[in-house]
């Protein structure tokens, strides 16, 4: 406890690029971008899957490969090849950066297929016999009732990144895992970093996903105003189907 | 890339050796795990109160990422088996207790009613009803507390090398830069987890013999 004081008070704590503030800004930075990158890449497909019903073994098969892959495991499968291609950067940000997006993709992909098949279908003939199109029918109805699930795609897809970027400081990647692989060289003299470090992680990943939780409420209350939806069991990730539960990196 | 095939076969008694280790550092949590989860499942439906606040409490550990899980315990176990176990513990509670909840809720009301008629007492409905009727979500909780496990327990042993298991030759190759350990402790780990999760199908399936039945008469 009080090594971790001793850290957290200490002026090179905050300062520089290997200070908190860049070191977390590096870790939100490379999250925002993968989970945009896996956003662009797995909500057309999730969403064409959903609207159509068509490839839905491939929605299901991703969701148990999705959890039956680790982070670590992606990032060294990925390291070798991130070497070869580009031997003067292949370390650090590549590897780490193409696990995050792979590792963002299943819950997003799957969550918006799942969302979209949970819509009554006859809402969705409804809106057909009222004369609206295909990407009305899926704007202005399938996505606003949908919303809460594939939110919760989203909050997989959030813990899983930023548990994956803290990962990479294994293969030099910085980010706020630096605090706890740099603590741990460091022995007895880098308790304080360890924890510090460890700390801010925890502290990170909770407060986003808190955050998330209740946006997701919020889009569960506008979706169903009559659903009580305020119960602290909507408050965590939505798993549509049991055989189609997001996995824990 | 050259996967150097010799060293695989060379080092074949250290492969498996980790690969039981790793079981152990996924087993014995998941017992654990079980056992919590199954005492609170049956605590939340005898009192529906519990509910809420037992799933806040556990999605709260099940959203601390695992490396910061196992880094927050090495100042107060040391480098102990304790610093992997209680967080991959934790991390099958929230998966658990909601499939066992589940799976109880899944047993139809006429089913529960027709066993108090026929005059079994609470403590006889529950073991011989409810719990058989309710084994499907349950395995399928533990498949998915498996498999994630199994991914989780790979990275305690970037803190420490007393952990071992497939994470161990991970980062024991990423230390000595050699290609061939660490891509066959990745590969190895995700194999070991679709095998557990098959084989686990394949208890459901001996666990609920009723189902195939009906599946076969349902077919002929």
């Amino acid at each position: 406890m009080n090594e971790l004081i001793t850290w957290l008070t200490a002026a090179a704590t905050w300062q520089g690029e290997t200070g908190i503030p860049f070191r977390l800004l590096e870790h939100l930075a490379i999250c925002a971008v993968s989970i945009a990158a896996a956003t662009a890449i797995a909500l057309p497909i999730g969403l064409y899957i959903g609207h159509t019903g068509r490839a839905a073994t491939l929605a299901i098969n991703l969701a148990n490969i999705g959890r039956a892959v680790p982070s670590y495991a992606v990032i060294v499968i990925i390291l070798p090849i991130s070497l070869q291609l580009f031997p003067e950067y292949g370390l650090d940000l590549i590897p780490t950066f193409v696990a995050m997006v792979l590792l963002a993709i299943p819950p997003i992909l799957v969550n918006a297929y799942a969302g979209l098949r949970e819509v009554d279908r006859d809402l969705v003939e409804a809106a057909r016999g009222m004369g609206l199109r295909e990407r009305q029918i899926l704007r202005n109805v399938e996505l606003p009732l949908a919303a809460p699930v594939l939110m919760g795609g989203f909050r997989t897809a959030v813990l899983n990144v930023i548990a994956t970027a803290t990962i990479g400081a294994v293969v030099g990647f910085g980010g706020l895992g630096r605090f706890i692989l740099d603590g741990r060289a460091k022995g007895i003299a880098g308790t304080g970093e360890l924890l510090g470090g460890a700390l801010l992680v925890a502290v990170l990943a909770v407060a986003i996903d808190l955050v998330l939780a209740l946006i997701q409420r919020r889009l569960a209350r506008h979706a169903d105003p009559q659903r009580p939806g305020t119960d602290a069991a909507s408050d965590l990730p939505e798993f549509p189907l049991p055989e189609m539960q997001p996995g824990r990196i | 890339m050259d996967i150097r095939w010799d060293w695989i076969a060379d080092n074949w008694d250290t492969i498996l050796g980790a690969v039981w280790q790793h079981l152990i550092l996924v087993i014995v949590p998941l017992v654990v795990g079980f056992g919590i989860s199954f005492g609170l499942a049956v605590w939340a439906i005898r009192q529906p109160k519990v509910y809420g606040p037992t799933t806040v409490i556990t999605g709260i550990l099940y959203t601390i990422p695992s490396l910061a899980a196992f880094a927050l315990l090495v100042p107060i176990f040391g480098f102990s088996m304790l610093v992997a176990f209680v967080p991959l513990t934790t991390y099958t509670l929230l998966i658990l207790f909601r499939n066992i909840v589940a799976g109880f809720q899944a047993v139809p009301r006429e089913v529960l009613e027709a066993a108090d008629g026929m005059g079994y007492r609470p403590r006889q409905r529950l073991l011989r009803v409810e719990l058989p009727l309710a084994v499907p979500l349950m395995i399928a909780g533990v498949r998915l507390a498996a498999v994630t496990l199994i991914g989780l327990a790979t990275v305690a042993s970037i803190l420490g090398s007393s952990f071992g298991g497939l994470g161990q030759l991970i980062t024991e190759g990423l230390q000595t830069f050699f290609p061939t350990k660490y891509v066959l402790g990745g590969v190895l780990s995700v194999v070991l987890a679709f095998v557990v999760d098959i084989v686990l199908v394949r208890v459901e399936r001996l666990a609920t013999p009723w189902a195939r039945a009906r599946a076969e008469r349902a077919g002929a």
